[in-house]
């Protein structure tokens, strides 16, 4: 029994899966979501039992959740991918596009084709990183400037307008089933898929074992390069899925469309648990991120915070969940030091 | 630091003074740096032929007016980055500094030097937040200034709102944008000049740089020579925030405005100009004269694209494109020589372990 480095826990399962889940990230997180809705509502009713509130609380995230989940894909394998907010204004723009110059297109292609185009946007951002042995931030910081710059060629001095855009899409934007809107199911079932996959299947898991160690995960005979180059392009995809999202929500696309947008992707992310050096965190975590950080923006008008204080807001959150990572983490260690020592 | 007794990084040893078996003229000339200088020269050479209007007077002012925040930030940059960290925060200290000195010039009536002196303490203090949670916590830069770039943002843009000072005094607003005697160059260069060879001096010529980069190269091999780790790096980050600030007081008067939006995204240009100087994302080597040439580079090409009258956006493609291209060089060159010697891959493999170990180092900490 010397080989262990613990031992067996005493504690009933019960107890065990109860303390797993208290001590989850994910739940913590929920439960600030929660609390904020809760102060908000306590002080406006309106924000959660109005149909136009419940209906914003569960619309607003739209974009920012697909983005999350992409950017959780690539972080945990120790990467970053700073061009999805490229991606986004890019393939918003092409969606418009695509409306203007072939008006019969049914609504569902031009879903696979926003997809498909940011999974090509991808692709080239996973090449460069993968084969170049390059890091990430570099590329992708490159990439953020081509795509944009691409973007704001192509549009030029055009805007795409609601009014060229068919009745079907832009109701989209409104729609919902059972008071669910349809924008938000289509970002959760998303998150079920890479969920799982992350969660159980075996090419997820491999993401994983890349960010804890990529020499380790080249030595165990892993397809280092394929899998960061798929978690380039599943980003890419789902960063062309928002961008469809976005036109079908707002209903234009201006130049800005994006702008930035791919920090508070990251912030979600490390929000949500995420370890930004790769290996830990879930996409259930980042979605549960994403909606805090768009839920809080829209909180701090109604308690009565000027809503210019979104951002510092934001900020303070993040730097929090870092250093609580960090003391969490610090603490994990000691007491797997001690255990070794004891044994 | 417990990681460290868990696994066992097994870096190969890299002989960093193997470029000492060369000739010194290969040592000076064969380098990053002086291919980014060689292509600003080009650059410079072509559009003075080609470009209409490049060789007028107004071109080179113009040009040094709009890199010098950049310019500025690219300086200190270089270090964080060469000890192998990152701070994104530099533009929202730059848009603070400007709501401060904006603020505190309109409402409490500051002088406008006793208002930059302020908001050159507040940058200073920025910074040392930053520098205390990367050093003395041990939080990752990227996700901290990641943070703090939001933070300081939402402070500026709180304070102001969506409202901007405008009513400099015109004694300033022209002084940000005099000239020196008659020439086509601007004041600002002098002070630029100042700090380049205060930064120069404190990156290659003295101990403190030397540290620097040791701690890029290995941080733990660095804290056993005597490399005071925590404390270099957290006075790195007070420097970026210090002169951050001071980007942020120019970039004021010289446009006569202060908002809290001022200077978005910039983080990432100077980032970008950073890298193109040649400098390593993984830390441990780069050095201040292919930065400046890098940063000068990016304002040339910008301004001669201006005058043949491209638009920002293609601007942007080919900086991007340029970005991406020289972090690529190094792994082509390497696959490249490989070919050429006939070597199978050592080289090539040598390299690719070396980075793989930097990877793996930067994930300890």
């Amino acid at each position: 029994m010397t080989d262990l480095m613990l031992r067996p826990s005493r504690v009933s399962p019960v107890q065990r899966a109860a303390g797993t889940v208290l001590r989850s990230r994910e739940v913590a997180v929920a439960a600030v979501l929660v609390a904020v809705i809760l102060v908000t509502t306590l002080k406006s009713s309106s924000f959660l039992f109005s149909s136009d509130g419940w209906r914003d609380l569960l619309l607003t995230p739209c974009i920012l959740v697909p983005l999350a989940i992409g950017q959780t894909v690539v972080i945990v394998t120790r990467n970053v991918d700073l061009s999805v907010g490229s991606v986004l204004g890019l393939t918003a723009y092409l969606t418009g596009r695509l409306f203007l110059d072939h008006p019969g297109l049914p609504i569902v292609a031009v879903f696979v084709i926003g997809m498909l185009a940011g999974a090509v946007l991808g692709a080239v951002n996973g090449v460069l990183v993968a084969f170049g042995k390059v890091p990430a931030l570099v590329i992708t910081l490159g990439t953020l400037y081509i795509y944009r710059g691409i973007f704001l060629t192509w549009a030029g001095s055009n805007r795409i307008n609601a009014s060229d855009m068919p009745e079907g899409f832009l109701n989209l934007g409104t729609a919902s089933i059972l008071t669910i809107p349809v924008l938000i199911i289509i970002a959760l079932v998303v998150l079920a898929v890479v969920g799982y996959v992350l969660w159980t299947a075996r090419g997820g898991r491999e993401l994983y074992a890349i960010g804890s160690d990529p020499d380790a995960a080249k030595l165990y005979g892993l397809p280092v390069t394929r899998r960061v180059l798929t978690a380039f392009v599943v980003s890419g995809a789902l960063a062309g899925l928002a961008g469809v999202v976005y036109t079908a929500r707002y209903g234009t696309v201006s130049s800005g469309a994006g702008y930035g947008i791919e920090l508070q992707a990251v912030g979600a992310a490390v929000i949500g648990g995420v370890a930004i050096f790769g290996g830990s965190g879930t996409v259930w975590g980042a979605a549960i991120g994403a909606f805090l950080l768009v839920t809080i923006n829209r909180a701090l008008p109604i308690v009565g915070i000027q809503d210019f204080w979104q951002q510092a807001v934001v900020g303070a959150l993040i730097i929090c969940a870092v250093v609580l990572d960090r003391v969490l983490s610090v603490r994990q260690a000691r007491r797997l030091v001690e255990a070794r020592e004891l044994s | 630091m417990t990681s460290s007794v868990l696994t066992r990084p097994d870096t190969p040893a890299t002989r960093t003074y193997a470029s000492y078996s060369r000739p010194l003229w290969q040592r000076v000339l064969l380098t990053r740096e002086m291919a980014v200088i060689a292509l600003l020269v080009g650059v410079l050479v072509w559009s003075n032929l080609n470009v209409p209007n490049f060789n007028g007077p107004l071109t080179l002012y113009f040009l040094f007016l709009d890199i010098t925040p950049i310019l500025l930030i690219a300086l200190p940059m270089t270090l964080v980055i060469i000890t192998g960290e990152i701070d994104l925060s530099v533009a929202s200290v730059v848009g603070l500094s400007s709501v401060l000195v904006g603020m505190l010039h309109h409402d409490a009536g500051l002088s406008i030097p006793a208002a930059a002196v302020v908001a050159l303490v507040v940058g200073a203090v920025c910074g040392a937040f930053n520098g205390f949670l990367v050093s003395y916590v041990g939080l990752p830069s990227l996700a901290v200034t990641i943070g703090t770039l939001a933070l300081y943002r939402g402070i500026a843009v709180g304070l102001l709102g969506t409202t901007a000072v405008t009513d400099f005094p015109e004694k300033w607003t022209t002084l940000a944008q005099d000239r020196i005697g008659t020439s086509s160059y601007p004041v600002v260069l002098i002070p630029i000049a100042v700090l380049a060879i205060l930064f120069a001096l404190l990156l290659h010529f003295s101990p403190f740089g030397r540290g620097v980069f040791e701690i890029g190269l290995n941080d733990e091999a660095a804290h056993f020579t005597g490399v005071n780790v925590e404390r270099t790096k957290f006075w790195l980050f007070v420097m970026t925030g210090t002169v951050s600030a001071l980007a942020g007081v120019y970039y004021t008067l010289r446009y006569g405005s202060a908002r809290g939006d001022n200077a978005t995204g910039m983080e990432l240009q100077v980032i970008a100009a950073v890298l193109l100087g040649g400098v390593s994302i993984f830390g441990g080597r780069g050095a201040l004269h292919g930065v400046i040439a890098g940063v000068v580079l990016i304002g040339a090409l910008s301004s001669a694209m201006r005058l043949e009258s491209l638009t920002v956006n293609v601007i942007n493609i080919v900086i991007g494109g340029l970005l991406v291209l020289s972090v690529m060089s190094t792994s082509l060159l390497a696959w490249l020589s490989a070919l050429t010697s006939g070597r199978t891959n050592g080289a090539l493999r040598l390299g690719r372990r070396r980075q793989a170990a930097m990877h793996h180092r930067k994930g300890d900490q």
